[in-house]
């Protein structure tokens, strides 16, 4: 027999059609009585922090919208190399580096535009990043009444590191990343 | 006009306006106690945004099927596309008028009204629209009427699911007609009488005539199922291989009248199996019922409802539960398993009532119920263990194993010969 094949043991015997109605009719009043599974969308969200980790939680394979993590002192952990801006297929993001004098650093992102209009939400950009500084969220929201408000600006897309931690320990066993790239020596 | 008939034709009207509300209401209702219970049964919660736990979402899909465009098809019969609806959907309300729904309620009155003259009324009014002496065959009659709509709809549509399900719809209405019909006979020969009136009246003094006709309880409540193409014997509808079937083509409030129709046939089998086997607007230990005046006529109403209530849930339930059966099991089920049991069942009831009333002589409608009782537990047991023996009907296994025994007797017979 062939590996995988479920052979399904059929009754013999038993039969008619009033024990096998009967039986069903049990079962199903059972599940009447049982706690329902519903995520009740607008009140409870995957995204909440009681609810997303918990009952009905996205799993971390999840890709919602772009995240860009801080470090401890609530800056930009971006270096602004432009691997994402190259590794995209839609061209959706846009970096226009600054220079840094003296903070460990030389060059970080002045502007950081992800036109989410575009985006496909391939998870490219996550995975060229070097410097795990964008991530993709749990976030699936992203009405708005103009398409301008799809573009996101640096500002909105900044969140520290701990908030996304689960993506983050994803992200490391999918792409074989030991751990989180060395910290870099502060000035 | 004598004063007399026109306080009872006053009477009637402002009945028919109750019963019409009611039902009307109630089967909107019924769509949502529908989605409701199919919820629960798969850990859902069901329609609960509008209004107060989504009470109000018969209003708003009636509002949006009154909305809606209406499609005709292209080369539809358009008078009969039209007609279809209402055909299916007035048998199904016509069937409501001859059902006792409470006790008799005393009503005197003599007034003048103006111009319209003189009103009398004396004496107690039965709660039921119509109170038909041949009420019983008027339902027969009536509940049959309800295929033209379908089978009419399914052709004018112009469209072969359609066509087929109206095919279906009328084979299995006549088919299960029959065997809905013999199972009925029973009824006609224990109470005597083919007044629904007089067949609630005779439960009072006996017992509730499931007891004494369980089997042509089970009969009818399975011949009322195909009767209402409901699961587990909706072919006529069959979503996964006629797209619906009948109603494929109709679309607003065309298609609502269709479940209309539906859900008031269901109300009016479960009503029917209320007032022929469970008494009833009867409370049951209890002659206060029948003492008259307003309080036992409201509780009486009450309790019809409850028991209808429970009937309308068991139909929901066991469509939840089962799958649709499949066309030739239908059949088979019908014709080769319900009607020679109902046929048979109507000999051995005959010769059971002429013995306990004229050979035993026993007169007290209870003892005598309680011994067509004792009968029907001996019969019960037989004809389910029967069924159950795994003699008639086998279990899938049974065949699978049947064919593995034949390959292996295949082989062993080339083994030889090789």
């Amino acid at each position: 027999m062939a590996i995988g094949v479920k052979v399904m043991k059929r009754p013999e015997k038993q039969v008619s059609y009033v024990r096998a109605t009967l039986k069903g009719m049990v079962l199903t009043f059972k599940h009447m009585l049982e706690k329902k599974v519903t995520m009740q969308y607008p009140e409870q969200k995957s995204t909440d922090r009681e609810h997303g980790l918990g009952t009905y939680s996205l799993s971390p394979r999840w890709r919602g919208t772009h995240r860009m993590l801080t470090d401890e002192q609530g800056r930009s952990k971006c270096v602004a190399c432009g691997l994402c801006e190259f590794a995209c297929p839609t061209d959706c993001i846009t970096i226009v580096p600054g220079e840094l004098e003296g903070a460990g650093i030389e060059r970080y992102p002045e502007e950081f535009d992800i036109d989410m209009s575009r985006c496909m939400f391939c998870g490219l950009c996550e995975e060229a990043c070097p410097e795990e500084a964008i991530v993709m969220s749990r976030e699936v929201e992203l009405t708005t009444y103009e398409r301008s408000g799809l573009t996101f600006q640096k500002e909105q897309l900044l969140v520290p590191e701990k908030l996304l931690e689960r993506r983050l320990q994803f992200l490391r066993s999918e792409y074989d990343r030991e751990s989180a790239p060395a910290r870099r020596e502060e000035a | 006009m004598t004063p007399e008939l026109k306080g009872f034709l006053l009477l009637s009207v402002i009945k028919m306006v109750i019963v019409f509300t009611i039902i009307m209401v109630g089967v909107a209702l019924l769509t949502l106690m529908e989605r409701k219970v199919s919820a629960w049964m798969q850990n859902r919660h069901g329609p609960n945004r509008v209004g107060w736990a989504g009470l109000l979402q018969p209003a708003a899909d009636g509002v949006k099927n009154i909305l809606k465009e209406e499609t005709f098809p292209a080369q539809a019969n358009r008078w009969l596309f039209t007609v279809a609806p209402a055909l299916s959907f007035i048998p199904a309300l016509l069937l409501s008028a001859v059902i006792p729904f409470a006790a008799p309620l005393p009503v005197d009155f003599d007034f003048t009204l103006g111009p319209l003259g003189r009103f009398v009324h004396h004496g107690p009014m039965p709660m039921v629209v119509a109170d038909l002496p041949v009420g019983f065959l008027f339902v027969i009659a009536i509940s049959s009427l309800g295929v033209y709509g379908i089978a009419l709809a399914g052709w004018s549509s112009n469209s072969k699911y359609a066509l087929l399900g109206g095919l279906r719809a009328s084979a299995q209405m006549i088919s299960y007609e029959v065997a809905m019909g013999m199972s009925l006979i029973p009824v006609l020969l224990l109470s005597g009488s083919v007044s629904f009136s007089t067949i609630v009246a005779q439960q009072q003094a006996g017992l509730w005539y499931v007891m004494p006709l369980f089997l042509s309880f089970f009969i009818f409540t399975i011949a009322g199922f195909a009767e209402t193409n409901r699961l587990p014997f909706d072919l006529p509808e069959a979503e996964s291989e006629l797209i619906t079937g009948y109603h494929t083509e109709y679309s607003a409030m065309k298609f609502s009248f269709f479940f209309i129709a539906e859900y008031a046939n269901v109300v009016t089998v479960c009503a029917m199996v209320t007032t022929l086997f469970f008494g009833g607007w009867d409370i049951p230990f209890t002659d206060w019922d029948r003492s008259g005046g307003l309080l036992p006529t409201l509780a009486t109403w009450l309790v019809f409802f409850l028991k209808v209530l429970f009937w309308v849930f068991v139909v929901m339930w066991i469509r939840w539960t089962l799958p649709r059966f499949r066309y030739d099991q239908l059949m088979a089920l019908g014709w080769k398993v319900l009607m020679p049991i109902a046929l048979a069942y109507i000999m051995v009831m005959c010769v059971a009532i002429y013995v306990v009333e004229r050979v035993l002589g026993i007169t007290s409608p209870v003892l005598a119920s309680l011994a067509l009782f004792a009968l029907n537990v001996g019969l019960g047991i037989l004809v389910f263990g029967l069924l159950d023996s795994g003699v008639f009907i086998r279990g899938s296994g049974y065949r699978q194993q049947e064919r593995l025994k034949e390959r292996g007797a295949r082989t062993a017979r080339a083994a030889v010969a090789g």
